[in-house]
């Protein structure tokens, strides 16, 4: 009976192919969850407990133990902090710059709306590459330097058209009341569309938000010298990249174990912990503000 | 004679008009821009953060043409026309790269348009409104976590020793022992297809879902009064009314075919698989980087960018002639 909610009845078509697509969909939840029910459980067992395998989506002997030792060391607390860091301050910045570019170029009788509208488009379809780039930035001094992960990003085209099409959708009668008010621009952007397209800039912080949080390839590239500067997506490459190099020597779990604060933890354990640790916070916040994520999509589709 | 005085005439009249017109063109322009300099000073700043970030980076190109040698400087290194893109493209391991960049591609494309529409399609089926948007929701989580997660997830799932994809075949009795997958160059591209497609495929079908809403339910009422079974208004409604938005989309990833994304592939190569792991952007980043060749690199670097710009407006052409929307 109580499947009978799920089909809509009809003819004998209609429920083979909705039972077949609900095993099928059932399945896929599987495929999507396993992986990390896995890792989080395998980041919840003793460790040594863990090399006897067979650990499927719960512990078989439950600790703290692989948290304690990864929140323990130095660098990884360090590396969140600058996760942390990079992630807010891009966020921030990156929202007011296509605030302040999208505003200018949803007005249609702005003087150099084709121009600057098609010199950011151009950025989507060709980039300098990576030579080039990484000249660009030691000579503007920005190799192992904090804010090659705040000011190179700082402008995405993407992020600015959207945000373009979003305030294009206002009625013009309230930029048009305002200024017979006599306010000024900066004050018309701030005080009447800022708060109109809250919803667009939550979708635009967001990309920035995940994009930065994720990030590990510009560390690697232009910040490897310092420790200091260490992301925590960088750390976990640096694991993975470990187990990565010993894939074919075996009994590679045992190479390298670490003296923890709680006892001996392999390295097995020490990545599905960093691995939680790293995608804790997106699990977090995706359920909640994925609403807005759709609508980013569709308004991504609207064409520049 | 007289005939051709009046062209002339005619033809000085109309530039004395135009050179009119442009006097007054450009005085409205001042106008305009003194009006709106507000607006300007909003974004000019933002307007030179490109010139410096993404423009200056593509004059860098000049490199490609050069043997650079960085304390020279750009201004300093000497010229040597093509040269670089003849050794490019007489190395053996450019033209490997290149290929392993565009089987991935274009396996990656493939398989990951027709896992999304199906997925799409399956998700449209789905009679409970709840059940969809909970099956939605947990089907696009992978696609924020970042690639060193999934690369972690992946080692770990195909792990030889406890792995699950290992566990599940030996119990399904289609192995005698277990495979050492990440070791085997011949599983590498379809790793790389199969975790592209976990972490991609929520995402990608929130647009082909979008677009079916757009469909007209009589449609389906309709066709159901004339008998058709799902399987058939799938065929015949579904799918065309989901044309338009496929091709729009895959001709737009036409651009994208020698980038094949290289953050998968420098995270699961390993010395086993480097045959085929290996893509241009990460020649680039070893003969650019690591061997100090820069020239070289942009030159691989160069070329891409070209292709890509070149696919992208036949594209764009294409897509014209097709009728439909143009991309840029």
């Amino acid at each position: 009976m109580k499947s009978k909610r799920f089909l809509s009845g009809g003819t004998l078509e209609d429920r083979v192919f909705d039972t077949f697509n609900i095993l099928f969909m059932l399945g896929l939840v599987v495929v999507m969850l396993y992986p990390f029910a896995n890792t989080i459980a395998v980041s919840l067992n003793e460790s040594l407990d863990t090399i006897r395998g067979g650990i499927g989506i719960w512990p078989r002997a439950f600790t703290l133990a692989n948290f304690r030792t990864v929140l323990s060391r130095v660098e990884i607390y360090h590396a969140a902090i600058i996760s942390v860091q990079r992630t807010v301050l891009s966020t921030l910045v990156g929202v007011l710059t296509a605030l302040m570019v999208a505003y200018p170029l949803s007005r249609k009788d702005f003087v150099f709306k084709k121009p600057v509208s098609m010199m950011f488009l151009f950025t989507m379809y060709v980039s300098g590459g990576l030579i080039p780039v990484y000249f660009l930035m030691r000579s503007l001094g920005l190799l192992n330097n904090f804010w090659v992960y705040v000011i190179p990003g700082m402008t995405s085209a993407f992020n600015i058209m959207i945000t373009r099409s979003y305030i294009n959708q206002l009625p013009d009668s309230f930029v048009e009341s305002a200024k017979i008010d006599g306010a000024g621009e900066f004050r018309i952007l701030f005080t009447i569309i800022f708060p109109l397209v809250l919803p667009v800039l939550a979708v635009v912080a967001l990309f920035i938000a995940v994009g930065n949080w994720n990030s590990w390839f510009d560390t690697f590239l232009f910040a490897p010298g310092r420790q200091e500067l260490s992301t925590l997506q960088f750390e976990l490459q640096k694991v993975l990249q470990a187990a990565s190099q010993q894939i074919t020597a075996p009994d590679f779990t045992r190479g390298g174990m670490q003296e923890g604060s709680a006892g001996i933890v392999t390295p097995t354990a020490i990545r599905a912990t960093m691995t939680i640790v790293a995608t804790l916070p997106v699990l977090f916040v995706y359920p909640f503000l994925q609403k807005y994520f759709v609508k980013g999509l569709t308004l991504g589709g609207v064409k520049g | 004679m007289n005939g051709s005085t009046s062209v002339v005439l005619s033809e000085n009249k109309a530039s004395g008009f135009e050179k009119a017109s442009t006097f007054k063109t450009f005085k409205t322009f001042l106008k305009r821009l003194n009006v709106q300099k507000a607006l300007v000073l909003m974004c000019a700043p933002f307007v030179l953060h490109i010139l410096v970030f993404n423009y200056i980076p593509i004059w860098g190109w000049i490199m490609a043409f050069q043997e650079f040698r960085p304390h020279l400087g750009i201004s300093g290194s000497e010229f040597v026309g093509f040269r670089q893109f003849t050794t490019l493209f007489q190395d053996d391991l450019f033209i490997l790269v290149l290929r392993n960049t565009l089987a991935m591609s274009s396996l990656n494309l493939i398989f990951g348009f027709l896992s999304a529409i199906l997925l799409a399609i399956l998700l449209n089926e789905l009679g409970n409104k709840i059940f969809k948007k909970l099956v939605q929701t947990i089907s696009y989580l992978p696609y924020f976590v970042s690639w060193v997660v999934v690369a972690n997830l992946v080692i770990s799932s195909l792990s030889p020793s406890d792995g699950i994809i290992n566990r599940v075949l030996l119990a399904l009795g289609i192995i005698e022992e277990s495979v050492l997958f990440m070791g085997v160059p011949e599983y590498f591209w379809g790793i790389i297809v199969a975790s592209n497609i976990w972490k991609n495929v929520g995402w990608n079908s929130i647009i082909y879902l979008s677009a079916m809403s757009g469909i007209d339910p009589e449609l389906y009422q309709a066709a159901s009064i004339d008998g058709a079974g799902r399987l058939r208004r799938i065929w015949h409604i579904t799918l065309p009314g989901i044309m338009p938005i496929v091709s729009v989309l895959l001709i737009m990833n036409l651009g994208w075919i020698l980038n094949a994304g290289f953050e998968q592939q420098l995270l699961l190569s390993n010395p086993l698989n480097m045959r085929v792991s290996e893509v241009i952007d990460i020649y680039v980043l070893r003969y650019g980087i690591s061997m100090g060749r820069f020239s070289l690199a942009t030159a691989a670097g160069v070329f891409r960018s070209i292709v890509s710009i070149i696919m992208l407006l036949s594209a764009n052409a294409l897509a014209k002639r097709l009728g439909s929307d143009r991309i840029i």
